[in-house]
């Protein structure tokens, strides 16, 4: 019931009350109302629930996150658990 | 699709689970509250791909599961009166009442419709200035939003056969009886995200300051639910209990501030029972005053309601986590997705139906019905 889609802007009919957008949802398109994220740009993706867009996705913490997984256990086996170091460091066990 | 596929890569998930095992050096136990996450949850497995000192239990965050038996009555009498349109998401349709459901009022010649957003249902009144349109308002803080502008929207239009039946269910409420149950087993939890993405993080650090629980925003892809654990465990080995994001792409700490702004137009805070579990503090939100002429229940004089849970039915201790579906003797036997004893077994998001549909029974071959059942479950977006 919570569940909230992300999709992609691709049209912003400024004259409509309350404001509404076209959204791309990989090839199937619906409207929604965007009068929560005013300044979304086409282009820019959105996560939708129940016809509203709710928040705009941040594309950078997206690909941020992805890298981080990418990266998960490669840190270690090149350099340690970083806070194990830290521990160590500070002479706690 | 962006941001979906890359979000249920198997290698990645590979990595975050030989993450979480080489963090967890001890049992722990995590709840998710959202019925979407229980739902990916079970659907892919992730419980079983776990270390055995991680265990997952299921929280209380299905609207359609927590609606109470009493609002679901006054949904179904206002509903089989004439001259009523009743507009309710697709979910609630076989959510059992006392004695039927939306589905069998429809049947009856009840107008009863699906809408897939509150504004449909809106637009429904003023095509039939006529009829009585009701909107039957249920959801977390992830709704709340949309449901506060389809009303706000009709005041402002001048709608007066336009109304909503409210029971919205808050959050932070909900966590804090759960960690006051004397049964309470729950260390940490992986918060509802896209709650977050409407109310933000604010609610949480004096839950997790006053409960010493891990409170990890959570998405709801594999990756997104696989991080929230590995987080909230890397905090309990270390003895910590703070909030943070593993939802940063669709969650700032701040929520979105304008539909913020228009649900605290439109809802004030309000006590709610929720089904199963009861009475809850603060933990949902009515119409204020100035929009009380858009509340069915004011509107609809519904007395006279009597309300029965089927004494079999043990979607109360499922949604406290205290036991899991399988733990049920009607489960999969008397009570399945046609035939629900229980609003759990009706919403994709019920840990009963979410058991059903992806689970086996008792680690049995799965049941042959239940790629019929996926198909009628018609979830809501
Ligand atoms: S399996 Fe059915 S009867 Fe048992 S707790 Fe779940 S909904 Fe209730």
């Amino acid at each position: 019931m919570c569940l909230a889609v992300p999709g992609k802007v691709v049209a912003i009919d400024d004259s409509a009350d309350p404001l509404t957008g076209l959204i791309d949802f990989g090839g199937v398109q619906k409207q929604a109302c965007l009068e929560y994220v005013p300044d979304v740009r086409v282009g820019e993706y959105v996560i939708v629930h129940v016809g509203f867009a709710l928040q705009r996705l941040d594309e950078e913490s997206a690909l941020a996150s992805l890298k981080l997984f990418e990266e998960l256990g490669l840190l270690e086996e090149e350099f340690g658990d970083a806070w194990e170091q830290a521990a160590k460091e500070a002479g706690t066990p | 699709m962006k941001y979906i596929d890359e979000f249920n890569d198997p290698a990645l998930a590979r990595r975050l689970l030989d993450e979480i095992r080489a963090t967890a050096t001890r049992p722990w136990a995590l709840m998710e509250v959202c019925g979407g996450q229980t739902h990916s949850i079970v659907r892919h497995g992730i419980d079983r791909l776990l270390p055995d000192e991680v265990e997952l239990i299921h929280g209380p965050g299905c609207p359609v599961c927590v609606t109470p038996l009493e609002v679901i009555d006054k949904a179904l009498e206002i509903a089989a009166r004439p001259g009523v349109i009743f507009c309710s998401f697709g979910d609630m349709l076989r959510v059992p009442g006392t004695d039927r459901d939306l589905f069998r009022v429809k049947g009856g010649g009840g107008d009863v419709r699906v809408v897939y957003s509150p504004l449909d249902a809106l637009e429904l009144a003023r095509r039939n200035p006529d009829r009585e349109v009701v909107f039957f308002a249920i959801g977390f803080e992830t709704t709340a939003p949309a449901n506060a502008m389809a009303v706000h929207q009709a005041r402002r239009l001048g709608l007066t056969n336009f109304s909503l039946l409210v029971s919205h269910v808050r959050v932070p409420p909900a966590v804090e009886a759960i960690m006051t149950a004397p049964t309470c087993r729950v260390q940490g939890f992986l918060a509802a995200g896209h709650v977050c993405s409407v109310m933000g993080t604010a609610e949480y650090p004096a839950l997790a300051e006053r409960y010493g629980v891990p409170i990890v925003v959570t998405g709801f892809e594999p990756l997104d639910i696989l991080e929230g654990i590995r987080r909230a465990v890397r905090q309990l080995e270390r003895g910590e209990h703070r909030v943070e994001n593993a939802y940063a792409r669709a969650v700032r700490d701040e929520g979105n501030p304008a539909a913020v702004r228009m649900i605290e137009e439109v809802f004030e805070v309000t006590d709610r029972n929720w089904r199963g579990i009861g009475r809850i503090p603060g933990s949902g939100w009515r119409l204020t005053d100035a929009f009380r002429a858009f509340d069915a229940e004011h509107r609809f004089d519904v007395t006279g309601i009597r309300t029965e849970e089927p004494a079999e039915c043990r979607s109360g201790e499922v949604l406290q986590g205290l036991i899991k579906p399988t733990e049920c003797g009607a489960f999969g036997t008397t009570c399945t997705p046609r035939t629900p004893l229980g609003a759990t077994m009706v919403s994709s998001e019920g840990a009963c139906a979410a058991y059903y549909l992806y689970r086996r029974m008792n680690d049995g071959p799965t049941p042959q019905a239940a790629p019929v059942a996926r198909e009628e479950m018609n979830p809501v977006a």
